[in-house]
């Protein structure tokens, strides 16, 4: 198997008891990688090479699964995950005003992560907070009924307790 | 004793419950005679956070939207016994007919019951249906009592339980699975999420019953990862009742053994559909596959399989401790028992709503909803998330029933009801839901994969003041070509929201194209901006902070704006403190 890809080394050990536990347990793959996200904060290439090989499965298709759903993540996270609820309830309430003020502010688009490394912006479907719409999650931490001001103040909030650090 | 009692589902902790809990634990001291708890989501999302006074078994007062400042005022009105300390928080009569207009079934304990003990479940009643089950009833006996029942499948489809159970029943094979879709895709419904989190041993329940009636060995719940809250209590909840003998080997000592086990999704909508649903439990990208064979014979590793959504299961230990008929005598004559709905956006009063089939949309929306938030004038609801459709004024008082919602175009759906005002653009809303499906769409078959892209560009360009004659034509058509070329159910349903705004909303269709205006004032391409001369003061600011120099005008003297050279950025606006810049 070509091994020989670009990007940092991991310390592929740590996915030893995962794998252990997979072994031979039919369908795990998902649940693999889910456990090595938690590891490593995003899928590194030589993580996905190591667990097709482990679980005897071609890369391509462990790469197929690890594109198909939106938790996986192929680059680093940073620090503060923003994710912006983009689905009805929040769409009725302007929630796209929302997620375009975020844009602005820091400077990213959907899928992004700040020059400083501090945050990372995702557009998800439903948080389940409905009724507090827009919302957005930064961290697992729900911000309810925002507007595009208000939501500024949030981030402002975080980065002036990171720059006070 | 009095008690304490906290609402912590996902909204109430988002809204700020567990900083009142934190609050009030550090007022309590040693010589309090009173305790504070947890509960799960009563529902009334929008008096969140809420904080209940229970005397013994009593509540004697509710308090809601309630602030860390109260705290003091709480815990000092529960030491001296004098709830008056507290009447500036509590609950108003018109909040409290939310509660009083519902029939609880499926969510007869949310709210009511601390989610994490086992103990709180049993003493109302809990697991006093599967004993009943393995004591008294064959497999038999139990899908018997489901059909009499006339429970239907409340994740959208209605399709009856009992044939599903039966046939799962009736398929040969050792090994049976029986697998609950808490995958609550649908944007804007948030029943299952609710369910479970507040009432995780009703879900363990139904599905040990079905799992009895079915014959299979083990139970899997696929919860979507977004729903970290749900995974958790739900975890506690099937350890508990592994210590308690209700799972695994030989449960009560019956000689009938079943266990279970969470699976998280990782997030793709099309896995709300069964088999893409069954593909990602097998550790697969989730594509649907072609039907038949139906999970019923060949499902989860090629087993037979049976799968239901968290609120069918919900309702099923009351089905067998009040039998068939009373849960058969609510509704109509097509639909029976309740359904619980998910009322969000511009309404009055949202959140979860379980009323019995056959009231109207009325009901829900202007009784139990109490109509639209300020003053504004109700537009649509939209009912069923990207597969179904949105429902006008006219046709408000349709009964909730699965045949007559599908006649409006619109589905039953999982239960999301989002309500819309004169604001809210209708060809936005089409082009909104068709952004999600076709970003959504699993690529496997060509209608979905490549018929939604097109109907995409085709919204966007009308939303963009681009359309063109005949595009209202050409979405219909492409629309009925995706219906029945699709593979499964995400694709056969993605043109409804389209469909049905067309049908009801064809005059803001025809308006975005012929007249280049958006009647809601939402699509920002077809916004106008003007200057009322007589409110501008000539402060300038607005011509300050325009990026492209759009606005002219001198000091102290009314401002105009040059359309051609204005984006619509809505700074102007924004920033003026005289009301004079207006949207047209």
């Amino acid at each position: 198997m070509n091994n020989n890809h670009e990007g940092p080394k991991s310390d592929l050990t740590l996915l030893n008891d995962i794998l252990a536990e997979a072994d031979g347990v039919p369908g795990s793959l998902i649940t693999v990688l889910q456990k090595a996200q938690e590891i490593y904060g995003y899928l590194p290439r030589d993580v996905i090479y190591h667990v097709a090989e482990s679980l005897n499965i071609n890369p391509a298709e462990v790469m197929g699964v690890a594109t198909f759903y939106s938790q996986f993540r192929l680059t680093n996270i940073v620090k503060y995950l923003i994710m912006s609820c983009q689905v009805t309830a929040c769409h009725v309430y302007g929630s796209k005003r929302v997620s375009e003020a975020v844009s602005e502010y820091l400077g990213i688009k959907h899928g992004e992560t700040t020059e400083d490394g501090l945050f990372t912006l995702e557009n998800v479907a439903c948080l389940g907070c409905c009724s507090l719409a827009p919302v957005i999650m930064i961290n697992g931490e729900a911000y309810g009924n925002l507007t595009p001001d208000s939501v500024l103040e949030v981030l402002k909030g975080i980065k002036e307790r990171e720059a006070g650090k | 004793m009095m008690r304490i009692i906290i609402g912590e589902g996902s909204c109430g902790i988002a809204a700020g419950a567990l900083k009142v809990h934190n609050s009030i634990e550090k007022l309590i001291t040693d010589s309090d005679t009173f305790s504070l708890s947890s509960t799960g989501c009563i529902g009334m999302c929008y008096l969140e956070p809420i904080v209940d006074i229970y005397d013994g078994e009593t509540l004697v007062k509710r308090l809601v939207r309630v602030t860390p400042d109260k705290a003091e005022a709480i815990v000092s009105a529960v030491r001296d016994a004098d709830l008056t300390k507290v009447e500036d928080i509590t609950i108003s009569r018109d909040d409290e007919a939310f509660l009083l207009g519902q029939t609880r079934i499926a969510l007869r304990h949310c709210g009511l019951i601390d989610p994490t003990s086992i103990e709180d479940y049993k003493s109302t009643d809990g697991y006093r249906a599967l004993k009943k089950v393995l004591t008294s009833m064959t497999p038999e006996d139990v899908i018997e009592e489901i059909k009499l029942s006339g429970l239907a499948g409340r994740g959208g489809a209605g399709f009856p339980t009992w044939f599903k159970w039966n046939a799962a029943r009736n398929s040969k094979g050792e090994d049976k699975y029986l697998i609950c879709n808490a995958d609550e895709g649908d944007p804007g419904a948030f029943m299952d999420r609710a369910l479970i989190e507040s009432d995780p041993h009703s879900l363990i329940e139904g599905m040990l019953i079905g799992a009895y009636a079915i014959g299979a060995k083990e139970m899997i719940v696929y919860v979507r990862a977004e729903y970290p809250l749900a995974i958790k209590n739900l975890e506690i909840a099937i350890a508990a009742a592994e210590q308690d003998g209700l799972l695994g080997d030989n449960i009560l000592g019956s000689g009938f053994s079943c266990k279970m086990r969470i699976k998280a999704g990782a997030g793709a909508f099309v896995c709300g559909e069964e088999t893409a649903l069954i593909e990602s439990l097998e550790g697969k990208r989730g594509m649907p596959r072609l039907k038949p064979p139906f999970p019923a014979e060949c499902g989860y590793m090629d087993s037979p399989s049976n799968i239901n959504n968290v609120e069918t299961y919900a309702n099923v230990a009351w089905i067998i401790n009040n039998g068939g008929g009373a849960f058969a005598a609510m509704g109509t004559e097509n639909s029976k028992g309740t359904k619980v709905f998910a009322l969000t956006g511009k309404i009055k009063k949202g959140g979860l709503v379980e009323i019995p089939m056959g009231k109207t949309l009325r009901d829900v929306i202007f009784g139990i909803g109490g109509g639209i938030r300020n003053g504004k004038k109700f537009k649509a609801v939209q009912m069923g998330g990207p597969s179904g459709g949105c429902i006008p004024e006219e046709l408000l008082d349709t009964v909730i029933d699965y045949k007559a919602l599908a006649a409006t175009g619109a589905i039953m759906g999982s239960g999301g009801m989002v309500v819309m005002d004169e604001d809210t653009c209708m060809v936005g809303m089409a082009k909104f839901f068709l952004d999600f499906t076709a970003l959504e769409s699993c690529g496997k078959c060509v209608h979905c994969r490549i018929g939604t892209k097109r109907m995409q560009e085709i919204l966007s360009r009308i939303v963009e003041g681009n359309g063109k004659t005949g595009d209202i034509e050409l979405l219909s058509e492409l629309s009925l070509a995706v219906k029945d070329g699709a593979l499964c159910g995400l694709g056969q349903t993605a043109p409804n929201p389209v469909l049905t705004t067309i049908r009801y909303f064809r005059h803001e269709y025809e308006a975005h194209i012929n007249e280049k205006r958006c009647p809601a004032g939402e699509c920002a391409a077809l916004r106008r901006y003007s200057i009322d001369s007589e409110k501008c003061v000539g402060c300038t600011l607005c011509a300050r902070g325009c990026p492209t120099k759009a606005i002219s005008g001198t000091v102290k003297k009314p401002h105009s704006i040059d359309e051609t050279l204005c984006i619509k950025c809505d700074n102007c606006r924004k920033v003026c403190r005289f009301g004079a810049v207006s949207v047209i």
